[in-house]
């Protein structure tokens, strides 16, 4: 009787520090189940590789022969002393801050011209969004045909009224504003979308006891639109930087990266230097740093609009 | 003076049309509530007074001037919304100034007039808060302050207690009259809740289907509702509806049976019935109540015990409810038998059309 009475109380102290530290419980399992699928695609298709291109980064890596040796950060100083890189660098960096700020400011402009929700407003969205879904394989054909000095409609357009056919994706100086237009007129589409459901979420209301404060127009968008599109602003341009940094479609098949490297982007350097001349351990590298470079932009996107906020 | 006219005010929108030619005159520092079911265009002519909807047709002065064209921000007019709508990246003091910065006021007149307001409304500790860190009735009192700084000859109200707690409401509604009083300005008020109707209106106009049906002092409304519309639509438990059919006419008024059984005198003039009408008579649940020689015998549905008072849901003959009112410690219980009685003056009558008879002129004198 009296083991009894002293083990019960143990017994139920157990089951209470039990209870309070964090088990499987059903919930935690099924849990976790419901995030597998992410988790192991994100763990095999983004850290597994992310950790693997440093891991070739810091190797003499051959793309058929495989390993060749250890090399540390050989590959690093390498790229850091090879002007192509920092051209390839330069272009990308030079397409990153025209086509970014471009993009987001006509989405919006647009998403505001399109915002009242009328029928044709509903369609020109879709026919502005269409573009998106066409592979960058099209869009540079149709770009090609638009730019082309003797049959595009540009230069046709620009005949009329008397200046003379221009060759965009032949002159050092306009290839890269003619591969800005193009990829513009491409990725327009989201950041649009993003932009006009930025629109809808805010109250009408705010809008008619602006126009009973007397509130211009300006006004009305300087102080009710633009904070209220300030969460949708920062994400559409941390898109598109990620997205445009990554640009190698567009100059690769319009322009070989020419004339004279003034197009060739960093990722077409890095796809140069892995599948041209076998060299994946440096083209690793290229990738490491241009990481990094993207990965640097985002952040200080984020300061700077948190700041802001 | 600013009073201001609806002359034959019309709202289509496309083919449909919502607001069937509104008349009213509404006087200076009067507080008028619109009132009605949802749909029947209150708030459709309140934003038509604020110039945020279009008139399709008629015209609505302000003063002495014609405000049909003129912008919602030109007209004088300031309103508070049923969502505050207040803007939500300003403080309170920006969202109260904006509207004065818009039109160019110097700053230190700005301050001083959100400062009079503020105190008016006792928000001067939230001047620098951002409207998501209030609560939704200091919320209400910055949207009325932003309509106060503007100093408008006409107040909007779009049922702007809504969407508080019940007792906040209460407690808001006891300060917009405080504040009617202290402003002296004209307010136009919408609501489809009674209740707020009732206790702040100096007149009420009830609307339907986007008409006026009666315009009037609560009291008058309540006492005389021109239709069995506007009875049934005022008061709570609302307004018991009897069907009976007319027997005979006397200079008193008319008598009638009713279908769930009774002979009753009626003392309404009842001029426009003859008798075989179908009629209904209106009673008021508060002025009917058990009593063993009642005219209306029935079995108790339901109790409803409210403590100062009790209502009993009675269930008479023909299947239809009557609602009377006993006192708090009533010991009626659901399933008993009980006779109803009420005073023959206590009966409103309505014509086949819903139309009220009015009360004899000399049984008016005695009451």
């Amino acid at each position: 009787m009296a083991t009894n009475s002293t083990s019960a109380p143990a017994a139920k102290g157990v089951a209470d520090t039990e209870r309070r530290r964090p088990r499987l419980s059903p919930d935690t399992v099924s849990g976790y189940g419901f995030l597998a699928p992410f988790l192991i695609v994100y763990l095999v298709f983004l850290v597994y590789p992310l950790f693997r291109g440093f891991y070739l980064s810091l190797h003499q890596w051959d793309l058929l022969a495989g390993p060749l040796g250890w090399t540390g950060l050989q590959n690093y100083q390498d790229l850091l002393t090879d002007p192509t890189f920092w051209t390839a660098l330069g272009n990308t960096f030079y397409f990153v801050v025209l086509t970014v700020p471009l993009t987001t400011v006509l989405a919006l402009v647009l998403a505001l011209a399109l915002s009242k929700p009328t029928r044709t407003n509903a369609v020109f969205r879709a026919i502005f969004f269409s573009s998106s879904i066409v592979s960058v394989t099209v869009v540079t054909l149709i770009w090609q045909m638009v730019l082309s000095p003797s049959r595009g409609i540009l230069a046709q357009a620009l005949g009329t009224v008397g200046i003379p056919p221009l060759d965009w994706l032949n002159d050092q100086h306009l290839a890269m504003l003619a591969l800005v237009i193009a990829t513009v007129w491409w990725s327009l589409g989201l950041p649009l979308m993003l932009f006009s459901a930025g629109l809808q979420q805010i109250p009408g209301d705010i809008y008619e006891a602006a126009r009973l404060d007397n509130a211009s127009g300006w006004r009305t968008f300087r102080y009710i639109t633009w904070p209220a599109l300030h969460r949708t602003t920062v994400l559409v341009v941390l898109i598109e930087i990620i997205l445009h940094f990554q640009v190698f479609g567009q100059p690769f098949l319009m322009t070989k990266g020419g004339p004279a490297g003034s197009t060739r982007s960093l990722v077409q350097y890095i796809y140069e230097s892995g599948f041209r001349d076998w060299h994946l351990g440096y083209a690793s590298t290229g990738a490491m740093v241009l990481f990094v470079v993207m990965l640097i932009a985002s952040l200080a996107q984020l300061h700077f609009s948190r700041k802001e906020d | 003076m600013t009073d201001l006219k609806l002359q034959r005010v019309i709202k289509r929108y496309g083919d449909d049309q919502v607001v069937h030619g509104v008349d009213l005159d509404i006087r200076e520092r009067e507080f008028v509530v619109f009132v009605g079911p949802s749909g029947c265009g209150k708030s459709t002519l309140l934003r038509m007074i604020a110039g945020l909807e279009s008139i399709s047709d008629g015209d609505v002065h302000i003063g002495d001037t014609r405000v049909n064209d003129v912008p919602p921000g030109q007209r004088g007019v300031s309103m508070v919304f049923q969502n505050y709508a207040l803007y939500p990246h300003m403080t309170v003091r920006e969202n109260m100034s904006f509207g004065l910065r818009n039109i160019g006021t110097p700053e230190n007149e700005i301050r001083q007039r959100v400062d009079e307001a503020a105190a008016i409304l006792r928000i001067e500790p939230l001047l620098e808060r951002r409207p998501r860190d209030m609560s939704g009735g200091q919320r209400q009192r910055v949207a009325i302050g932003r309509a106060i700084v503007r100093q408008p000859k006409v107040f909007l109200f779009d049922e702007p207690l809504s969407n508080l707690d019940a007792k906040l409401r209460v407690q808001m509604r006891i300060e917009l009259a405080r504040l009617h009083r202290q402003l002296e300005a004209t307010m136009i008020y919408v609501t489809h809740d009674q209740v707020e109707a009732m206790t702040l209106a100096d007149r009420m106009v009830v609307l339907r289907d986007g008409r006026i049906e009666q315009a009037g002092a609560p009291v008058d409304l309540y006492e005389s509702p021109c239709n069995q519309f506007v009875a049934g639509f005022l008061g709570s438990p609302s307004m018991n509806f009897l069907p009976a059919s007319v027997t005979d006419h006397d200079g008193n008024g008319v008598w009638v049976d009713l279908a769930a059984g009774g002979r009753l005198h009626v003392p309404r003039d009842a001029s426009r019935v003859s008798r075989g009408d179908s009629v209904t008579v209106g009673l008021r649940p508060e002025l009917v109540s058990p009593a063993d020689d009642g005219v209306l015998s029935g079995s108790l549905d339901v109790v409803e015990h409210l403590g100062d008072q009790t209502l009993l849901y009675v269930r008479l003959g023909d299947d239809s409810t009557v609602i009377a009112r006993d006192e708090g410690s009533s010991t009626h219980a659901a399933g008993d038998t009980v006779r109803l009685a009420f005073s023959d003056d206590a009966c409103h009558l309505f014509d086949g059309d819903g139309r009220a008879c009015p009360r004899l002129p000399h049984a008016a004198a005695t009451a």
